[in-house]
């Protein structure tokens, strides 16, 4: 766990490079995401402080998006696209598997905080389904068979 | 040796960075000098990754490769088990007209000079010695319409932005490309991202506006990093800047990344999201032309319709409008996705019927089993049944059938589809993405799926009321996403009311 004083310095120093910037609080969130894993609650009244907004509005903004994350997520992040081309070609098949595999739900993470499950809504593979993304790593044609794989790999 | 690997997302998805990987240490255990390019892809998905080696005849095409593949290429490359030929002369090439992804596959993406070479900047250059009125003319006459999905004719637009009189305009490129079955905006921006670049820029000179943005999806990680990378080789190069070219007036660019909400496609959204707010959709009027990013005049313009600029200015209006059917000119990159045996990108003239993209290009299904139908146009888009094949290619002519082509991504469906699935599914998506600004998207879509579930235990007399809902929707909702989805839902239930009544027949 960080200290509440570490956050603060570190949340600052990406505001201050955002500065000046037109719209800026979407790639300050994207940031602070990058840094920290997730947005960590204590960050936003900072963040409202420095854009002259009321905290409500930046849990608003940080809240509609579905990117951002209020709790850490697992160490490896499993995303599934479950849009109509992947599902073309068998992609609820493939997202059966992975739930029994890993026995959680969307959303959810392995009890061992090992891995994370999350739909995606098209990574723009569609000629290439079904598709995932695997730690930031694009995955086409995924079957059972390849998945499996993936998640051996990440255990 | 010169070889070509795509850093294209699908063909990386598909292998691509361990093939090239494996070229490169060839390369380098039998001391062969290898010069290898990471170019975009030449849109033939099911050969990904596709390999070039390029010759004194012409580039010769290798797919798909997997790193078991390599060692030959060096060995006997004329009798390689992958060896397809010449790229240019492969049908899938040959027969299309290529004009706003001339380059993409051909060059290297970040190389300026490459880019210049095969004919980029022709377009900015020429129009530099325009005034704005002629510029916005150009586009008028070319016929281009919005290719986004919406279709509005881009001359227009610009017109309305270059007459407004304001302090500092805006050209906000729409790169949020969340429906299924596309990915044009993603190839070009990956493969060719200088001709968004000119677009953009000549964009600029034509409305008066100094100052660009690429809104673009998060789920494109490999397009936000060339697109980031092309901006910044062009600020240096002074293609942005203070000065367009050294000659202009000033414009610059900043790439932007979405956060995961698709309902930020539609322009009014995005400019909120681009403001730092959330992506809730704005009543119209004002329109974005006029009020905009900041409240300020701002052209959103989808990634196609900026990347076909530099070609009607290079070539001219007249050129681009010689091509296409009817009210739609020019040519569309059609996007062939989903149970297809030939699935990819192909740009050509519109006008196609729907099932001469399907079997003649497509090949059919991936599957081998009947075709069962055909969305066009992404997630609101209509589920063609093979029956309306004849279909041409063009905005009017799939309007009157109840349709609309969108983006032009096309997702083919065997006969093992559910279509009550289906459009379950449209009404599901509506509700996890809906901004919840208006009531019928808000609410409607929950209670869709409800009634689709109904439906779906047997009770037949909900059909009149998901019919009802749909309509409720269509009329009353502030933007495409509670619009449209009644297309997938209306279409789905009237050309294949078989899915519907099967529990009907199961529970009598």
């Amino acid at each position: 766990m960080l200290d509440s004083v570490q956050t603060t310095e570190r949340v600052a120093e990406i505001l201050a490079r955002h500065r000046g910037m037109e719209g800026a609080l979407l790639p300050i969130l994207h940031a602070i995401q990058e840094e920290f894993g997730h947005v960590p609650q204590e960050a936003l009244p900072i963040i409202a402080q420095d854009l002259s907004l009321s905290r409500a509005e930046v849990h608003g903004v940080m809240s509609f998006y579905h990117d951002f994350r209020e709790k850490p997520a697992g160490t490896h992040v499993l995303k599934l696209c479950r849009a109509e081309s992947c599902q073309s070609v068998g992609a609820d098949r493939v997202a059966d598997h992975a739930r029994k595999e890993l026995g959680i739900e969307w959303h959810e993470t392995t009890r061992d905080g090992k891995i994370t499950l999350e739909p995606v809504f098209c990574l723009g593979l569609c000629a290439c389904g079904p598709a995932a993304i695997v730690d930031g790593k694009l995955v086409g044609r995924v079957d059972e068979a390849k998945l499996s794989k993936i998640i051996g790999g990440l255990k | 040796m010169k070889v070509y690997v795509p850093l294209d997302s699908a063909a990386v998805a598909l292998g691509a960075d361990e093939v090239a990987e494996a070229i490169l240490a060839h390369g380098r255990a039998h001391g062969i000098d290898v010069t290898l390019v990471r170019n975009g892809s030449r849109g033939m998905v099911w050969l990904e990754p596709l390999v070039e080696v390029e010759t004194s005849e012409g580039r010769l095409a290798y797919g798909p490769m997997t790193v078991a593949d390599v060692d030959a290429l060096f060995r006997e490359p004329a009798r390689h088990p992958k060896a397809l030929g010449l790229t240019e002369e492969l049908p899938w090439m040959k027969a299309q007209s290529r004009l706003t992804f001339a380059r993409v596959g051909v060059i290297d993406p970040l190389s300026l000079q490459d880019y210049a070479q095969h004919g980029g900047l022709a377009g900015l250059e020429r129009a530099l010695g325009m005034t704005a009125p002629d510029m916005v003319a150009e586009v008028t006459a070319s016929g281009l319409r919005g290719r986004g999905g919406a279709g509005f004719p881009t001359g227009i637009k610009w017109k309305t932005v270059s007459e407004a009189k304001a302090d500092r305009k805006y050209i906000v490129c729409n790169a949020d490309e969340g429906d299924s079955a596309t990915f044009a905006d993603r190839m070009l921006m990956e493969g060719d991202p200088f001709t968004l670049i000119e677009g953009m820029a000549i964009a600029g000179l034509a409305c008066g506006a100094t100052k660009g943005f690429v809104y673009i999806r998060s789920e494109y990680p490999v397009a936000i990093e060339v697109m980031q990378k092309a901006v910044q080789v062009a600020r240096s190069a002074g293609v942005l800047g203070d000065s367009v070219l050294g000659r202009g007036p000033a414009f610059d660019m900043e790439v932007r990344a979405g956060a995961g909400a698709y309902v930020c496609g539609e322009e009014t959204s995005l400019l909120n999201s681009l403001e730092g707010k959330r992506g809730v959709v704005r009543a119209k009027p004002p329109l974005p032309a006029l009020e905009g990013f900041l409240g300020k005049p701002t052209v959103v313009n989808n990634v196609i319709s900026l990347a076909s600029i530099p070609v009607i200015f290079a070539k001219g209006a007249a050129f681009y409008q010689g091509f296409g059917l009817g009210r739609s000119r020019g040519t569309i990159p059609l996007q062939i996705a989903g149970n297809v045996k030939h699935g990819g990108l192909y740009e050509i003239a519109f006008g196609l019927s729907l099932g001469e993209i399907v079997n003649g290009i497509g090949g059919g299904t991936a599957s081998g089993r009947p075709v069962k139908a055909v969305q066009v146009g992404g997630p609101l888009g209509a589920y063609f049944p093979v029956s309306l094949f004849d279909t041409p290619f063009g905005y009017e002519e799939f309007a009157g059938k109840d349709g609309l082509i969108g983006h032009a991504g096309l997702t083919v469906f065997d006969d093992t589809a559910d279509m009550l699935g289906m459009a379950r599914f449209a009404m599901e998506f509506c509700a996890i993405e809906s901004c919840g600004k208006c009531t019928p998207c808000r609410i409607g879509a929950v209670r869709g799926v409800e009634t689709i579930d109904r439906i779906g235990r047997g009770d037949s007399s909900a059909v009149p009321l998901l019919t009802d809902l749909c309509n409720t929707m269509k009329a009353g909702s502030l933007c495409a996403l509670g619009g449209f989805t009644p297309y997938p839902v209306m279409s789905a239930l009237t050309h294949f009311p078989d899915d519907f009544a099967r529990a009907k027949e199961a529970a009598e």
